[in-house]
């Protein structure tokens, strides 16, 4: 019954056009951001359960945010235009090394030209947003052959960048700044003057990025744009007979994608790690973003965040459960239990619901607005 | 029965031929379309008709043969190109954007028309959304044209298959095009849809004065619509001229009907 939109008009095509039309959506998401940056904030200033430790904050919110940029991201390329990618991790990469080498400063020497690029580091925020964009020429350079190849074949040239990428930062010592052990140290997140030290500093900061990127992305993906990205994943052929520019638009897709995964990258090494090596970015995480943009919902912002939510989340409760309940497993078993609960319910889910949990939660709000009657 | 316009001449086809490896599938066809008028393609099937339309909008490009569009004489082209050249094309099958919502499959075909770039859209703000409401309205004047405004949310693929050929239509209607290009638009229809299209085309066609090709089977359909009247058999064409001269034509009686060789 509170779930109905009965009785609100919409006078403009600028009130039918905007994010959330439902006032009662509107209200949810104003409560959701009123304890993401205020409740939140306040409730670990205080150390009231469930922040008296760190735990949560660093464990559970900083990964699930950073993710959910990335999930978003990729969420861009595969799930409103179409194109399968496997290479998100090295996209992260590039964009965690580029946001370094800015950070530290560039020095390529051009001995042979007889002279060398020198940038001496540059502040934070600025690193960041260069590695994201360094990550989006990398994310044009690697898309091209999407104008060729579709589907499967795609997959596999990304998942050479994969590979390429995994390769360059761990053999090519420039990139490390020549670290014997080829870990990198974070530089000192200083932000406009603040320094940024702390969990609830780190997590304000995420969130910040994360809300921005997520309403420039939505903007994006219901813009005009946005629709030439959806018309060349649904029609390919039809599109280009409406005048769309296939190059223009996967391209422009790769782009906005791989910058928003590169922007995640930098984010996930500077501020969730602190310092990483190559590992950090592997075929692994290309994958997990993967899954969180399919569980959550191809197609759907809202739904990047709900898998990564569900991705994360799910392997912690997984561990926690049979300890609360007094049950005592190896740590071996409960890995092997984490592989297999977790292996079933994604089959699960896939098969109930293919759109994921973004196309769940729209049912359920069309059957709320009916409730308490059928139809 | 109109009488054809006799206006200048918007698309002239010339000795256009088509072949797939050894099969011809157009033998060179020259015929014309002028300014205003609806332009009927018929034959029976597999005779070239939609290999025709798609070297018309630049899908095919013809291995001989040339074609003139507004003046300009090309023997080929991309489709994008016919598309921002104004003309328009719904399919055979429709061939919609399934995953989008009916307004949104309208609005798609409004994107040659929108110049804001990547970083205003991404604002959302000021002149982009003043852009994208403008062309909201458009939008709205073709729906409340083709009477679909009840849909307007739903996504494509939930919508059964007579309004499915609606929308496609009004998204080529939201191109604004010179030429539109219809590929059996009344096909699998029944009787009280095609009465419905058959009246949006000939309101498209006084109303907008967009020049109509058309490709159907139903020939009451083509009779009555169309001022003229092209006919395929097998990539050949075997006649041209107004309906009635159509309809008396011996050649195109024979390819209907069939006749003991």
């Amino acid at each position: 019954m509170l779930y109905r939109e009965a009785g609100q008009f919409k006078t403009t095509y600028a009130e039918d056009m905007a994010i959330f039309p439902i006032r009662q959506d509107r209200i949810a998401l104003a409560i959701l951001l009123g304890i993401a940056f205020i409740g939140v904030p306040l409730l670990a200033d205080f150390d009231i359960w469930p922040f008296g430790s760190d735990y949560l904050l660093r464990a559970i919110l900083l990964p699930f945010l950073i993710l959910a940029l990335a999930a978003i991201g990729v969420n861009i390329l595969v799930g409103y235009c179409g194109q399968i990618t496997l290479g998100s991790g090295a996209f992260m990469a590039i964009g965690a090394y580029s946001a370094y080498k800015f950070g530290t400063g560039v020095h390529i020497p051009l001995a042979w030209l007889g002279f060398a690029i020198s940038i001496p580091p540059l502040p934070v925020p600025t690193s960041i947003l260069l590695g994201g964009l360094m990550a989006a020429i990398a994310g044009i350079l690697f898309g091209i052959p999407s104008l060729r190849i579709k589907g499967l074949y795609l997959a596999v040239a990304t998942l050479a960048a994969q590979f390429f990428f995994d390769w360059v930062f761990l053999r090519v010592p420039w990139f490390t700044n020549y670290a014997p052990s080829g870990s990198v140290n974070a530089p000192a997140l200083n932000f406009f003057g603040l320094h940024v030290g702390t969990p609830i500093e780190r997590y304000l900061l995420c969130l910040i990025f994360v809300t921005v990127f997520a309403v420039l992305a939505k903007n994006l993906v219901r813009g005009n744009l946005g629709r030439q990205w959806m018309a060349i994943r649904d029609m390919d052929i039809a599109a280009e007979l409406i005048g769309i520019r296939p190059l223009y638009a996967k391209l422009t897709a790769f782009a906005v994608s791989s910058f928003i995964i590169g922007v995640a990258g930098a984010l996930w090494a500077f501020v969730y790690l602190g310092s990483w090596e190559p590992l950090a970015f592997s075929i692994d995480r290309s994958l997990q973003l993967l899954f969180m943009v399919i569980i959550g919902g191809l197609g759907s912002i809202m739904g990047s965040f709900v898998g990564a939510a569900f991705i994360l989340i799910l392997p912690i409760m997984l561990n926690l459960i049979p300890t609360q309940l007094g049950v005592p497993l190896s740590t071996e078993t409960i890995t092997h239990l984490e592989f297999i609960i977790f292996g079933s319910l994604i089959c699960y889910l896939l098969i109930k619901e293919p759109h994921g949990f973004a196309r769940l939660i729209s049912i359920g709000k069309e059957k709320l607005r009916l409730w308490p009657f059928p139809y | 029965m109109r009488m054809p316009d006799t206006g200048e001449i918007l698309l002239q086809v010339e000795g256009v031929s088509l072949a797939f490896g050894g099969v011809k599938a157009l033998r060179n066809v020259s015929f014309d379309i002028r300014k205003g008028e609806i332009r009927a393609i018929i034959g029976p099937n597999g005779a070239g008709k939609t290999s025709m339309l798609n070297v018309i909008n630049g899908f095919y490009h013809p291995n001989h043969g040339a074609i003139t569009f507004k003046g300009r004489t090309r023997a080929e082209m991309q489709p994008f190109e016919a598309a921002r050249g104004g003309i328009a094309r719904t399919f055979q099958n429709v061939a919609l954007f399934k995953g989008m919502s009916a307004l949104d499959n309208i609005m798609a075909g409004r994107t040659l028309k929108m110049r804001r770039g990547l970083l205003w859209q991404m604002l959302r703000y000021g002149p982009a959304l003043a852009e994208e409401i403008e062309h909201r309205h458009r939008v709205e004047e073709i729906i409340d044209f083709l009477e679909i405004d009840a849909i307007r949310k739903v996504p494509v693929a939930r919508l059964p298959y007579g309004l499915q050929k609606r929308v496609e239509l009004g998204r080529a209607l939201a191109m604004e095009p010179d030429l539109l290009l219809l590929d059996e638009p009344m096909a699998g229809m029944n009787l009280e849809e095609k009465e419905d299209m058959s009246r949006f085309i000939i309101d498209v066609n006084l109303h907008y004065g967009t020049t109509i090709a058309l490709i159907e089977h139903d020939m009451a359909v083509v009779m009555d619509l169309s001022h003229r009247v092209v006919v395929l058999d097998h990539g050949v064409k075997i006649a041209d001229g107004t309906p009635d001269e159509v309809k008396k034509n011996q050649g195109v009686i024979d390819a209907y009907l069939g006749v003991a060789h």
